[in-house]
C-alpha cells in the first residue's frame, strides 16, 4: 500500500489533480478560494474531503468539473482524469466529458430534476447529449430505455420509476434517481457534493449503501464532499482535510479518526460528539477567516493552540509522513 | 406544581382534496406535560415526515389542533386573548432551522434585536435597551461588538443561530421550541449552540423542546426524548436509556443508522427491511408495522404504550408483558 501509485501501472491513479487555483474577483477584492490543492485518487478509491463552509470543498468540485462561474476563474493548475487533462479540453470536449467521464451528484440534487418532465426522458436525455453521431456504437431508443431501467435498479428503484415525475417521488427516491443518472455512462470519477445533507438517518444510510455498491460495480472512484465526519468515518477510505482553500492533511480514515496529525484535523476530530463524553462540547475556537483577508503564514495560525513564530509568516509545505499522512503544517515539516 | 404547557390528546389531521377528502394524520393523541418549576430539556425526534414539525407549530400557536387542548399555564392557547396571548407570545419563543432564511438581509443585527423590545416595550430608554442587546448577545457567547451594527451577509451561520438564540433571550422565554437549530451549522460550530442552549436552561431556567432528526446532538443536550414515527409516539424516556438500549424496533431502526464519528462502531447492523416505496401510507394499527422486521398479527392493532423501566416506555407488542401505561400519563415518566 505504500508504494506511490503512479509508479505502478496497474495501480496508476485515476483522478490527479495538481496545484489547483481557483479565484473570486469581487469588489471587495481577489478571494482565494483554492490555493494551490493536490489530489491523488486510483480507480475504487473513496475520497472524503471535509471542512468548513467556506473552506472550499463545492468549489474544489466545481473547479473539477469546470463548471466555475464568473466573478470565480480557475487560475491554475491540472486535473486529470486518465491521463487527459481536463483543463486543456475545448468546451464541447468538456461537454462530453461531464458525465462520461467525471460526474457530479450536486448538493440538493433532488431538486434539480424537472417536475415537467418525466425521470425517463431525463435519463434519456443524458445519453443522448453524448451520442457520438461519427462512429458506429448508435443506441436505440430501447436499448437507451433498458440502459436507463438498470440504472434505476442498481439504484434500489423499481423500473416503473422510469414513466414517473419528480413529485411522485420521496427525497430519497429523487437522490437516487440523481445518482442513477450519474451512473449512467459509467465514469471513472464520481464527485458527491452532500448527498444526503437533507435526507434523515434512515434514507441516508440507505442512499449511501447505494452509491457504495454502484461505485463498486463500475469500479469509479468517489470524492465525498461534507462535512459529517460520521459520514465519512463510515463509508470513505481516505480523509482530506480543507481549510481556506488548503489542504491541511490527507490520511487513511482509520488514521484520521485515531491519530490525527494537523492541529485543526485534531481540533475537527475532538468537537465530534460520541456516546462516551455525554454533555462534552469542544467547539473550535475562533471563526473561520475571511477568504478576502486570509491571515499570513499558515491560514490556521490565529485559532492554532501550537502556533509558533514561523507558522505567522511562511506557509508551510505539503510534506509526506511516514505513515502516509500529507500534511501542511510546520509542526511537521523538519521530521519529514 | 403548575403545568407550564399540557399538550392533552392532541391531534392534527391536514385534510386536501375538495371532493375525496384525503386526510394524513401528522399527530395522533399525543400528551405531554412540562411543568414550570423544573426547566428541562426534552426531546422530539423522528425522521422527515414523523410529526415533529408540527408538533411545533402547534405549540407555538401557528395552527389549531383538530382534536385535543394546548394549555399554556393552564389556558388553552387557541383561546387566549389580549394580555395573556401578548403574555404566552413572550414567554413562549422559537428558534428555526434556517439560520440564513430568518432573517431581512436589508436590516441590521441592531434591528432584529431591537424589535422585540420596542415591541413587548422591555426598555425605557435607548441606552437601556443597547444594554439588553449587549446582555442577550453575551449570553450566547457573541462578542456584542462583533456583531451589533452588521448586516447578516456578514455573519457566519453559526452566529446567525446564535443570534436568533439571543433574541428569543431578551424576552425572558419560558418555554424555547428549538426546531432543528442546528442541522444547517457546520459541525464544528454545533457543539457551540447547543452548549448555548444548555446554558439557557441551566442559567435562565429557560424549558427547551428540542426537535430534532439528529439523535446524537439530542443525546448530548436533553434529559429526556420522545420518539415520533408517522405522528404516534414509538418510544419515550430517559435519554440515556432510549439511545443507550432502544427497545423499540423503530428506534432501534434510527440508532443503528447514525454514522457516529468512530471508525470502530459500524452502522448498518440491523437491516432496513422495507424501501420506501413499498410502504403504503394509510394502514391500521402500529404504524411502523410495514417495516418491522418482527412484526407480528397482532400489530394490526394499535398498541398501547408499555412502560418498560422507570423512565422508559416502547409501544410495540414485544413488549406486551409488561404494565401498559396511558398516553396522558406519559410526560410523569419522562424526568426532568
Amino acid at each position: 500500500m505504500s508504494a506511490t501509485p503512479s509508479t505502478i501501472m496497474t495501480n496508476s491513479p485515476v483522478l490527479q489533480v495538481n496545484n489547483l487555483q481557483v479565484s473570486y474577483y469581487t469588489d471587495a477584492g481577489r478571494a482565494r478560494a483554492l490555493d494551490g490543492v493536490d489530489l491523488t485518487l486510483t480507480a475504487g478509491e473513496k475520497l472524503g474531503l471535509v471542512g468548513e463552509s467556506g473552506s472550499g470543498k463545492s468549489t474544489m468540485a466545481l473547479a473539477m468539473m469546470r463548471m466555475i462561474k464568473p466573478p470565480g476563474r480557475i487560475e491554475g493548475g491540472q486535473v486529470l482524469v486518465d491521463g487527459t487533462d481536463l483543463m486543456t479540453l475545448s468546451d464541447e470536449a468538456m461537454l462530453q466529458a461531464r458525465l462520461s467521464e467525471i460526474a457530479y451528484i450536486p448538493q440538493g440534487a433532488m431538486n434539480s430534476l424537472n417536475p415537467v418532465i418525466r425521470i425517463g426522458a431525463q435519463m434519456m436525455d443524458a445519453i443522448k447529449a453524448h451520442q457520438d453521431q461519427s462512429t458506429s456504437d448508435w443506441i436505440s431508443a430501447a436499448e437507451m430505455e433498458k440502459r436507463c431501467k438498470q440504472a434505476l435498479e442498481s439504484v434500489d428503484l423499481k423500473s416503473d420509476v422510469f414513466k414517473m415525475y419528480a413529485h411522485e417521488l420521496s427525497g430519497g427516491m429523487k437522490q437516487r434517481v440523481c445518482i442513477a443518472i450519474s451512473i449512467l455512462l459509467r465514469p471513472k470519477v464520481i464527485i458527491a457534493d452532500e448527498p444526503t445533507s437533507a435526507l434523515d438517518v434512515v434514507t441516508q444510510r440507505q442512499v449511501m449503501e447505494t452509491i457504495d455498491r454502484v461505485q463498486e460495480q463500475i469500479g469509479a472512484a468517489v470524492i465525498l464532499i461534507g462535512h459529517d465526519m460520521g459520514l465519512m468515518a463510515q463509508f470513505v477510505d481516505k480523509v482530506a482535510v480543507m481549510y481556506a482553500g488548503r489542504l491541511m492533511e490527507l490520511s487513511k480514515v482509520r488514521d484520521m479518526f485515531t491519530d490525527p496529525k494537523h492541529p485543526y484535523a485534531q481540533a475537527l476530530i475532538r468537537s465530534l460528539p460520541s456516546l462516551e463524553n455525554k454533555g462534552v462540547f469542544n467547539g473550535i475556537p475562533g471563526m473561520a477567516p475571511a477568504l478576502l483577508q486570509l491571515p499570513g503564514g499558515c491560514a490556521f495560525h490565529p485559532r492554532c493552540s501550537h502556533v509558533m513564530e514561523v507558522c505567522k509568516t511562511q506557509r508551510p509545505q505539503p510534506v509526506t509522513l511516514p505513515g502516509g499522512q500529507i500534511l501542511e503544517c510546520h509542526l511537521y515539516s523538519e521530521k519529514a | 406544581m403548575s403545568d407550564l404547557l399540557e399538550l392533552k390528546n392532541v391531534t392534527k389531521t391536514y385534510s386536501r382534496g375538495l371532493l375525496s377528502r384525503v386526510s394524513t394524520t401528522a399527530l395522533n393523541n399525543v400528551s405531554l406535560k412540562l411543568e414550570s418549576d423544573q426547566p428541562t430539556i426534552m426531546t422530539v425526534a423522528g425522521e422527515s415526515g414523523s410529526g415533529k414539525t408540527t408538533m411545533a407549530m402547534l405549540l407555538l400557536g401557528f395552527i389549531p389542533p383538530t382534536s385535543g387542548q394546548i394549555l399554556y399555564q393552564g389556558k388553552d392557547i387557541q383561546s387566549l386573548r389580549g394580555e395573556e396571548r401578548m403574555m404566552y407570545r413572550r414567554e413562549v419563543q422559537a428558534v428555526f432551522q434556517d439560520p440564513f432564511a430568518v432573517f431581512n438581509p436589508f436590516y441590521t443585527v441592531d434591528h432584529l434585536l431591537s424589535v422585540p423590545i420596542d415591541r413587548f416595550k422591555l426598555a425605557k430608554s435607548k441606552s437601556e435597551a443597547r444594554d439588553k442587546m449587549v446582555e442577550a448577545l453575551t449570553a450566547v457567547g457573541l462578542r456584542p461588538g462583533d456583531v451589533l451594527g452588521r448586516f447578516p451577509h456578514q455573519l457566519s451561520g453559526g452566529q446567525r443561530q446564535r443570534i436568533n438564540v439571543a433574541r428569543a433571550l431578551i424576552l425572558r422565554p419560558k418555554l424555547l421550541v428549538a426546531d432543528e437549530p442546528v442541522s444547517m451549522v457546520d459541525a464544528s460550530l454545533r457543539a457551540n449552540i447547543l452548549e448555548t442552549l444548555r446554558g439557557l436552561q441551566k442559567n435562565y431556567g429557560v424549558s427547551i423542546i428540542y426537535i430534532t432528526h439528529d439523535l446524537t446532538t439530542a443525546y448530548h443536550i436533553a434529559n429526556s426524548i420522545i420518539v415520533l414515527y408517522r405522528g404516534a409516539v414509538m418510544e419515550a424516556g430517559e435519554v440515556d436509556a432510549v439511545i443507550k438500549s432502544p427497545q423499540h424496533p423503530y428506534t432501534r431502526l434510527l440508532i443503528d443508522s447514525i454514522p457516529w464519528p468512530d471508525i470502530n462502531r459500524r452502522w448498518g447492523e440491523t437491516e432496513i427491511k422495507a424501501k420506501e416505496m413499498e410502504i403504503s401510507e394509510a394502514g391500521v394499527g402500529c404504524r411502523f408495522s410495514s417495516r418491522c422486521p418482527f412484526v407480528m398479527e397482532k400489530c394490526k392493532q394499535e398498541p398501547p404504550l408499555f412502560q418498560l423501566m422507570k423512565h422508559q416506555a416502547a409501544s410495540c407488542y414485544l413488549h406486551e408483558k409488561h404494565p401498559t401505561i396511558e398516553p396522558e400519563k406519559l410526560s410523569d415518566l419522562l424526568p426532568v
